[in-house]
């Protein structure tokens, strides 16, 4: 393995981990825009608070997706192949969200409603679907000698994967509650923070039953017990970090926190795999290697230079729109206001 | 149903649904920016007024352009995996330069521009919609730049079954991304133009039965102009550029160039232009033509001599070049000539028609001679052209895509070699079904929503803003 190849892989799961926790508060504030405000203008009001950096935040998973098929084109080709279905549903779901966003905006009353239950319902249902992906691919999937997946319905979905899309689901959901009090005023601040304070520990129940299943479903902790175990502890750490910031009403704190654990799960999936891109559970010798999957070393270095060369500026601006948007959101009085 | 089959017609159906948005918001995002600009430099309120009115067209269409581009990401992955493994190496880099460069961009920037109607300078909110315009452009760049690999490849090494990069800078030198970019770019900003206009004109025929203030009236009519000049320019530019295109492909893919003008056996010396006919796959033959002599000399070689080479010559250097058989399929490298001919024929007269019309209402709208606005024909003619470049644009690819044929990598690798082994007939159906089912449920929400925003007065739009409070996020107490 060179050089390059760990450093692309390092860079996939760092574009995954910024995916989830940038993208991932979009979707939990989708799904709270349905469920935690009392009326129209307090649902405006929370989706007001993503309206200027949620599609920039999705991006981060196109450039994952890009990135893949870049460095790692047997992975991308395997995967996408693979899943094929379950990609189809990620994508729907992607479509009916990135639309509703435009459209209940521009809609009447009685479409803005429909397309305002579609967001939430699309919220949630990407994360279950990507947390359903993502799990059942650490637990090894039937890949053939030449790198081709013939799955069954049970091998997507399992007690673990399942579980894994659920908890995936509550994960964003609470970063959502999070970034919610963190952005809001008003009754919708409260409440995402007492909602968020009480679903915690549906996490944490959560957690131990993923843990468990990580155990017995995965090789994980006798392939790289010491790496498992510490990213393990990160994400409950970060975890109970969250919780506690929810109550003291540390509510950048919390957010940060809940974002992490995020990216610790994504750190967690990326050391267990290392160093597999995907696991045969057919034979160990069908495992894609990082060495085998990936571009050549002329591409890997035009597209390392680029990148140093790149991600700064992407990186500025983001950071400059946030600032430029810092300030928190009034719930909308008088009339529904236009866009996002 | 084969599983090749399906997954063609998933490709066709995807990439041309979502080249109906590309252009439309590469072209109006475009055509907004100079608005923009037009108001900060003359302080003239109309054009902020027009900026605000057409964005929020933009805005609708750069939504549904967004999700529909998602799938193309996906499908090579998941329909043609092993078109990734043999192309992935080259292929990615500037699909993930795109997003890098190019939809961070658009998105950050769209994003800041929608909200800051009335928080930043105008001169900071012209920069906004510039950067989204110059993102949307920069990506039409990597990915032409990808595409024109696959007609035409370059820089590249066969290796262990796949395709391998060698040279980058060979990919954006490549020939065939020069014509193909300003091709492409032309015939979009040509859109924009075209749809600010003749949008404008059903508000005009409109305006007709319910009448309008002045201000609106002088609005609707400062949009007509504008978006005629903005589409005669980029139409001209769009057939000049598609010439000397043409003029390329008679070297580089000579089969593509013989399909598109229905040309079997080599040409008589100097070889006349076929308008129209019928080709016969069976004996071929073009049936039922109407030629200009001389004319297809002249367009090929700049002079009224010279003969063409026809596709039966083309496939027998073919066939003695690739083989007969490729990866044990039997090979067939004629194109489908109809639809290339037509297609053709339809692009061209749709690019010749913006053209002419943008010269006519422009003359018809000078200053005190406004007979455009009288006659409600005129304003028709004008407003039903706003749907002629969706078509044009559509059958363009057509030429581009079908002319590639029986290639996914032009001499490199077969449409059937790419395909997923894995994909079953049954995923297929189900996608392409449900594809099919959003993009018409998109749709109707989208025509519904655009004439809606078309129908508010452009007088008198409404600002989208966020209500803001300072309370600091990064107070002290929030950590």
């Amino acid at each position: 393995m060179s050089a390059f190849q760990f450093l692309w892989f390092l860079l996939i799961g760092v574009l995954f981990a910024g995916f989830f926790f940038l993208d991932g508060f979009d979707y939990g504030v989708g799904m709270a825009a349905k469920t935690i405000a009392s009326n129209e203008a307090e649902q405006d009001q929370i989706i007001h608070s993503i309206g200027p950096v949620w599609d920039a935040n999705e991006v981060w998973l196109i450039t994952a997706g890009g990135a893949m098929f870049a460095s790692f084109p047997y992975w991308y080709a395997t995967l996408f192949s693979g899943y094929y279905l379950i990609l189809l549903a990620i994508l729907c779901g992607l479509i009916i969200r990135g639309v509703s966003f435009e459209f209940r905006a521009k809609g009447n009353a009685k479409t803005k409603r429909v397309w305002t239950t579609l967001l939430a319902i699309a919220s949630a249902w990407v994360p279950f679907f990507l947390g359903v992906m993502f799990i059942s691919m650490i637990e090894g999937m039937p890949i053939d000698a030449n790198g081709n997946m013939h799955a069954t319905f049970f091998d997507y979905f399992n007690w673990f994967s399942v579980v894994g899309g659920v908890a995936l689901t509550l994960l964003t959901y609470l970063h959502g509650l999070n970034y919610v009090a963190l952005k809001t005023v008003g009754q919708v601040r409260e409440v995402a923070r007492n909602v968020a304070e009480a679903l915690y520990y549906v996490l944490y129940v959560g957690l131990v039953v993923f843990a468990l299943l990580l155990i017995f479903k995965t090789d994980f902790f006798s392939v790289h017990p010491l790496g498992t175990a510490i990213t393990v502890v990160l994400i409950v750490v970060f975890a109970v970090l969250a919780h506690v910031a929810v109550f003291k009403g540390k509510e950048m704190l919390a957010f940060i926190a809940s974002g992490l654990t995020m990216v610790s799960l994504v750190a967690m999936i990326f050391v267990g795999m290392f160093p597999r891109v995907m696991i045969s559970s057919l034979s160990a010798k069908y495992s894609l290697l990082i060495q085998n999957a990936s571009s050549t070393s002329y591409t890997l270095t035009v597209m390392t230079i680029a990148t140093i060369c790149l991600l700064p500026f992407v990186l500025a601006y983001t950071a400059w729109a946030y600032w430029l948007f810092r300030k928190r959101i009034e719930m909308p009085t008088v009339k529904p206001l236009e866009g996002y | 149903m084969d599983i090749v089959s399906l997954a063609r017609f998933q490709f066709a159906m995807t990439t041309v649904y979502h080249f109906f948005f590309v252009p439309f918001s590469i072209g109006t995002a475009f055509a907004i920016a100079i608005m923009e600009t037009i108001y900060v430099r003359t302080k003239n309120e109309v054009y902020k007024k027009m900026a605000r009115y057409w964005g929020n067209i933009f805005l609708l269409s750069f939504a549904v352009g967004v999700v529909t581009g998602l799938i193309q990401e996906f499908q090579f992955g998941m329909n043609w995996s092993d078109y990734s493994r043999f192309m992935g190496d080259i292929f990615g880099a500037p699909l993930a330069f795109e997003a890098l460069l190019a939809f961070f961009m658009e998105s950050t920037f769209i994003g800041l521009w929608t909200f800051t109607w009335n928080k930043v300078k105008p001169g900071v909110h012209a920069l906004f919609i510039w950067l989204t315009s110059i993102g949307s452009m920069i990506s039409a760049l990597w990915i032409l730049t990808a595409n024109s690999f696959m007609q035409n490849p370059v820089g590249y090494t066969i290796k262990d079954g796949r395709a391998e990069m060698t040279d980058f800078f060979a990919l954006l030198k490549n020939p065939q991304l020069f014509f193909e970019y300003g091709h492409v770019i032309g015939a979009a900003l040509m859109m924009g133009g075209v749809i600010v206009a003749g949008l404008t004109g059903f508000q005009l025929l409109r305006a007709k039965k319910q009448p309008v203030s002045d201000e609106t009236k002088h609005i609707y009519k400062t949009s007509m102009r504008f978006g005629m000049w903005v589409s005669l320019i980029f139409a001209v530019l769009t057939i000049a550029v598609g010439h000397a295109q043409m003029q390329y492909l008679i070297k580089e893919q000579p089969m593509k160039f013989a399909a598109t003008e229905a040309i079997y056996k080599n040409t008589k010396d100097p070889a006349g232009l076929a308008l129209v006919g019928v080709a016969d796959q069976k004996n071929h033959e073009l049936k039922g033509s109407i030629e200009i002599p001389g004319m297809l000399s002249f367009m090929s070689y700049n002079k009224f001599s010279g003969s063409l080479t026809g596709m039966d010559e083309v496939n027998k250097d073919l066939t003695k070049k690739y083989g007969k058989y490729i990866a044990g399929e039997k090979m067939n490298y004629y194109p489908p000539v109809n639809t290339l001919f037509w297609s053709f024929r339809i692009m061209v007269g749709v690019g010749m028609w913006v053209a002419l019309v943008s010269i006519v209402a422009l003359f018809l709208t000078r200053k005190g001679k406004e007979t455009l606005y009288e006659h409600k024909w005129m304003l028709w003619v004008v407003a039903l052209t706003t749907f002629l470049p969706f078509i044009g644009n559509t059958v363009g690819w057509f030429v581009t895509e079908f002319g590639r044929y029986p290639w996914t990598v032009y001499g490199l690798f077969t449409i059937k070699q790419s395909v997923s082994p894995t994909v079953s007939v049954a995923s297929l159906l189900t996608s392409n079904i449900v594809y099919f089912v959003l993009f018409t449920a998109l749709a109707v929400v989208m025509i519904g929503l655009v004439i809606k925003e078309l129908h508010k007065d452009p007088a008198n739009i409404e600002n989208p803003q966020l209500l803001e409070k300072f309370m600091d996020p990064f107070d002290k107490g929030a950590f």
